[in-house]
């Protein structure tokens, strides 16, 4: 579990987050939405600790990861898999090379054993037999495939997930969706994902926190999304012709 | 100013921070010494030919005089390539060819996100990027530096075999003749020097890269133009300190 405590985070003189708090929970999808700008991407960092949050602090199970110095934070890092936008997958690696990283480096595994690893996470994301490609050579919804096999690969207890549908067809989105919902069910890991797109939270948005102007607008699930009166909330869920005309049906 | 050098300070302190595993990072060292050291072997080779033949061919044309011996022009040359032009030139090649290489794909993987992921896992990424360059480049410089050396006398007596005003025996006599070792104590702490100059600059400009591709390519020359000038102004200081 995953408790966020009043996170305030500063660039200069620009507040791009104003004292938000949440609690995510394991086994469940839980989404950060909102409109660009609005400060999604800057609490996944807070909360992984790539950024430092000015004020408020963030519990991994408990522990004060904002508190903790480097060395301290290794142990919880390991349990930490992230996918990124880009995938950021390493250039000079294969796929293969890619997820026996965190494996190579904090654990004593044989070789071996580091590569039925891979095998395994290569053939949960449907990418069996691509051990040697470069990522040079891979599809935008091959790499974030790559990028969740290397995510899971040392099997965490918690899923960072950022824009997992920026760049890909609708088909391929949901089949990411779909695999990040399977997987968290299956190593009941606590997961955030951060989105703008509907299709992700209608599908899998167990557990949805809408940021607006760096702020917590509502907090929520799928099932409570549309049947808001939350007028920011209205104005980004209906933006799109899609939604707006299933809302006529409905 | 200052502050950026408490930056690349720290920076280093950070790099030279204990291994997770010293079996992965001993991997990259070893890469990085094949990229630095066998990958630059070929442009070290072209220009400390031409310029010991060169230097050979301009020393020989200022000593007309009958009262100076020919073997003199060995010596010059000597002198030159082993305290200047191949310590100093060779480091103002490799900060073009190697330095520009690191700073943009740190600078790349800065701007494509991978050094987060690296940070993500746990990994200390200052230490896994930079520590193996900067070995690569402390070892690999001298013995780049000393194959210049050897393949500029190389040039020179070429020169010497191809024209008529010095002798190729001449210009042995004069390699050889006065010989004093601290010259070769001179060129390897250059050449140290110079290698942690320009590994540790570039991957200081490539590390705090902010923006897209643009930005890499600025942060590369960047590295580049920073990394020649200190080189020169360090050629400077230990010629002073050791001459």
């Amino acid at each position: 579990m995953i408790e966020i405590q009043d996170i305030h985070k500063k660039f200069g003189d620009n507040e791009v987050l104003k004292g938000i708090s949440s609690v995510f929970k394991p086994g469940v999808n839980n989404l950060i939405i909102g409109g660009s700008g609005s400060g999604k991407t800057t609490l996944l960092k807070c909360i992984v600790g790539l950024h430092e949050p000015s004020e408020g602090d963030v519990l991994f199970n408990g522990e004060n990861f904002t508190d903790m110095g480097f060395e301290q934070r290794v142990p919880i890092r390991t349990h930490i898999g992230m996918l990124f936008q880009n995938s950021a997958l390493f250039d000079s690696m294969t796929v293969e090379e890619n997820i026996m990283f965190p494996l190579n480096l904090f654990t004593s595994q044989s070789k071996a054993e580091k590569r039925d690893r891979a095998n395994f996470c290569l053939e949960r994301v449907n990418l069996a037999g691509k051990n040697k490609l470069f990522p040079s050579e891979l599809s935008g919804g091959m790499k974030k495939r790559v990028g969740i096999a290397r995510a899971i690969s040392m099997q965490p207890k918690y899923l960072f997930v950022d824009e997992p549908n920026s760049g890909l067809d609708p088909v391929t989105s949901i089949l990411i969706d779909d695999l990040i919902s399977e997987l968290t069910v299956e190593y009941n890991m606590t997961t955030v994902v951060v989105t703008h797109d509907m299709n992700s939270v209608m599908g899998i948005g167990d557990h949805i926190l809408f940021l607006h102007q760096g702020k917590k607008w509502w907090e929520g699930s799928n099932k409570e999304i549309a049947h808001t009166d939350n007028k920011e909330l209205n104005e980004f869920v209906f933006a799109s012709r899609f939604m707006r005309a299933a809302k006529a049906k409905l | 100013m200052i502050q950026s050098l408490g930056r690349y300070i720290l920076l280093l302190r950070l790099s030279f921070r204990k291994p997770e595993k010293f079996q992965v990072y001993w991997a990259e060292v070893m890469r990085e010494m094949v990229s630095a050291g066998i990958g630059s072997l070929g442009i070290i080779m072209i220009i400390s030919v031409f310029i010991g033949a060169a230097v050979t061919i301009q020393t020989a044309f200022q000593l007309i005089s009958p009262l100076i011996p020919k073997s003199v022009v060995g010596g010059i040359t000597r002198d030159s390539m082993v305290l200047e032009f191949s310590p100093t030139i060779s480091s103002l090649v490799l900060a073009g060819r190697i330095g520009s290489s690191m700073a943009s794909q740190i600078g790349t993987m800065r701007v494509t996100e991978q050094i987060d992921a690296l940070e993500i896992m746990g990994v200390n990424a200052p230490g896994y990027l930079i520590s193996p360059k900067v070995i690569a480049g402390v070892t690999m410089f001298p013995l780049l530096v000393i194959v210049s050396i050897l393949l500029g006398f190389a040039g020179g007596y070429i020169a010497c075999f191809s024209s008529s005003e010095v002798t190729t025996h001449d210009f042995m006599v004069g390699l050889s003749d006065g010989f004093n070792p601290v010259i070769i104590t001179v060129c390897m702490v250059k050449a140290v020097i110079f290698g942690f100059i320009i590994t540790t600059i570039c991957s200081y400009q490539g590390f705090y890269t902010k923006g897209g591709a643009l930005e890499v390519g600025q942060s590369a020359t960047r590295g580049v133009v920073y990394s020649c000038v200190m080189i020169l102004m360090f050629d400077l200081i230990i010629s002073r300190l050791f001459l």
